[in-house]
């Protein structure tokens, strides 16, 4: 295997300054769990690697009444999945983060990497779009935010730029009454790779029956993980029942954009985002039923 | 010039110092420089879990890890399992389930059956199936496997009230 350079950097400034000028070749260390198998099979040329989790902060969960989640960048799935107050708020992205893997890949892999990775698959995306989550990047020309819904441009494409870094990813606290949900297809019980992945997140009104506001996200069914507005907005004023959830569905299938590989064939992948849609919507909205203050089902 | 880092770690309990090559993984180092050869090479991309170790008391594929990151960090491989007062419960039951044929993937089913027991010494059938889903084995269809890993709970239990 080639060698490449090893850092460690213990701030985030250093850490810009030897990712910026490592060129091309330098590339993020954070669980590893995606850049060392990319290395080994030979699919990336690494002659730099930075490894961040020993800058301050940026193993960190943060959970604040104001701010909501911040997630450091270098913070793990797992992590995520034992935070009782976490999944309280946030149970879509830990319905999502929890299916990453397994045990030991959840310990190492992080969400910040998820994200990077920028898989058309992966599975915290979806979440983090509907929960209007945004990513919080540094770099040499400063600090800027993005929001997850844009991030990714194509498979293993996002909008960093070259000596960008990320940071932290921030999830916004949800109004009352709301609740969220991820749910994927997969062949196996567990450790593979989404077939399709639908997140959504509910909102609703005082009496609990009227949906107020919504999001529907889709992931593995287009070249990026995808929002469907038109999906969340259809459902604004309907009563939270299957019917209305079959509308949003509708416009999900239409909006996706599949393709046939060896996971499942474009006409499959279409039949689970109806199926998907409507089973996430429930879920989410017998969530947002309880409050939204649920844990994981 | 060399580009070999310096890792000073505590493996099974003893600081344990070694040099290795920035891209070389925990895996290699633990086989390899230090011989410690109990730890599993199978799949080397994280989906097999032969290579599990305990890193911080965590659950981790060892293939996954750089060596380099083990600095400042404790491991516990299979090699540490046993104590001054012989196999640990879950090796002994794995011998009393017959919970292994060829045997690979031993080492990894018990140091991830160590790392679920050390958080839920009464996991159900559901829990240790759920945790041990990133551990293949080939042989067995994992029936013995659950077995054995739910009766160590139990010996540990009885063990922890008497």
């Amino acid at each position: 295997m080639k060698i490449f350079d090893y850092h460690a950097p213990e701030t985030l400034l250093e850490a810009i300054r030897l990712h910026a000028g490592g060129g091309p070749d330098s590339h993020l260390l954070a669980g590893g769990t995606d850049i060392l198998v990319k290395h080994r099979n030979r699919a990336v040329s690494i002659e730099s690697l930075v490894d961040i989790k020993h800058i301050a902060g940026l193993r960190e969960l943060t959970l604040d009444e104001e701010t909501g989640l911040t997630i450091g960048a270098a913070a793990t799935c797992g992590q995520l999945r034992e935070n009782r107050n976490v999944g309280e708020t946030y149970a879509g992205l830990v319905d999502a983060v929890s299916q990453i893997g397994g045990v030991a890949i959840q310990n190492r892999a992080t969400v910040g990497g998820n994200v990077c990775n920028a898989a058309p698959s992966a599975d915290s995306v979806p979440p983090l779009i509907v929960e209007n989550a945004v990513c919080v990047v540094s770099g040499p020309a400063g600090e800027r935010t993005i929001p997850v819904a844009e991030f990714c441009t194509g498979p293993g494409k996002t909008l960093l730029e070259s000596g960008e870094i990320l940071v932290s990813i921030r999830v916004p606290v949800p109004t009352s009454s709301t609740g969220g949900a991820y749910q994927r297809f997969i062949p196996r019980h567990e450790m593979d790779i989404a077939v399709v992945g639908v997140a959504a997140s509910v909102t609703l009104d005082g009496d609990k029956h009227q949906i107020i506001k919504a999001r529907v996200a889709l992931g593995a069914v287009a070249a990026t993980p995808l929002l469907v507005r038109e999906a969340g907005d259809v459902l604004i004023g309907l009563e939270a029942v299957d019917d209305s959830y079959a509308k949003a569905a509708e416009l999900c299938r239409e909006a996706a954009a599949p393709i046939t590989d060896l996971r499942g064939s474009e006409k499959l992948r279409r039949h689970l985002i109806g199926v998907l849609v409507i089973r996430v919507l429930r879920k989410a909205a017998e969530r947002a039923r309880l409050n939204g203050a649920t844990g994981r089902a | 010039m060399s580009t070999q880092i310096q890792v000073n770690t505590m493996v099974n309990g003893e600081a344990t110092e070694f040099r290795c090559e920035p891209h070389q993984n925990l895996l290699y180092c633990l086989r390899e420089i230090l011989g410690l050869t109990g730890t599993k090479e199978g799949c080397s991309d994280g989906n097999c879990g032969s290579c599990s170790v305990l890193l911080d008391d965590r659950l981790v594929n060892s293939c996954l890890v750089l060596g380099a990151e083990a600095d400042g960090r404790e491991i516990l491989t299979v090699e540490g399992l046993e104590s001054w007062e012989g196999l640990h419960p879950l090796q002994e039951a794995f011998i009393e389930h017959d919970a292994l044929q060829c045997g690979f993937c031993t080492p990894g089913m018990l140091i991830a059956a160590k790392a679920l027991l050390d958080r839920n010494l009464e996991p159900t059938e559901k829990e240790i199936r759920e945790w041990m889903a990133g551990n293949l084995c080939r042989c067995t269809g994992y029936d013995k496997i659950v077995r054995a890993i739910n009766h160590a709970g139990e010996s540990l239990r009885s063990h922890e009230e008497s």
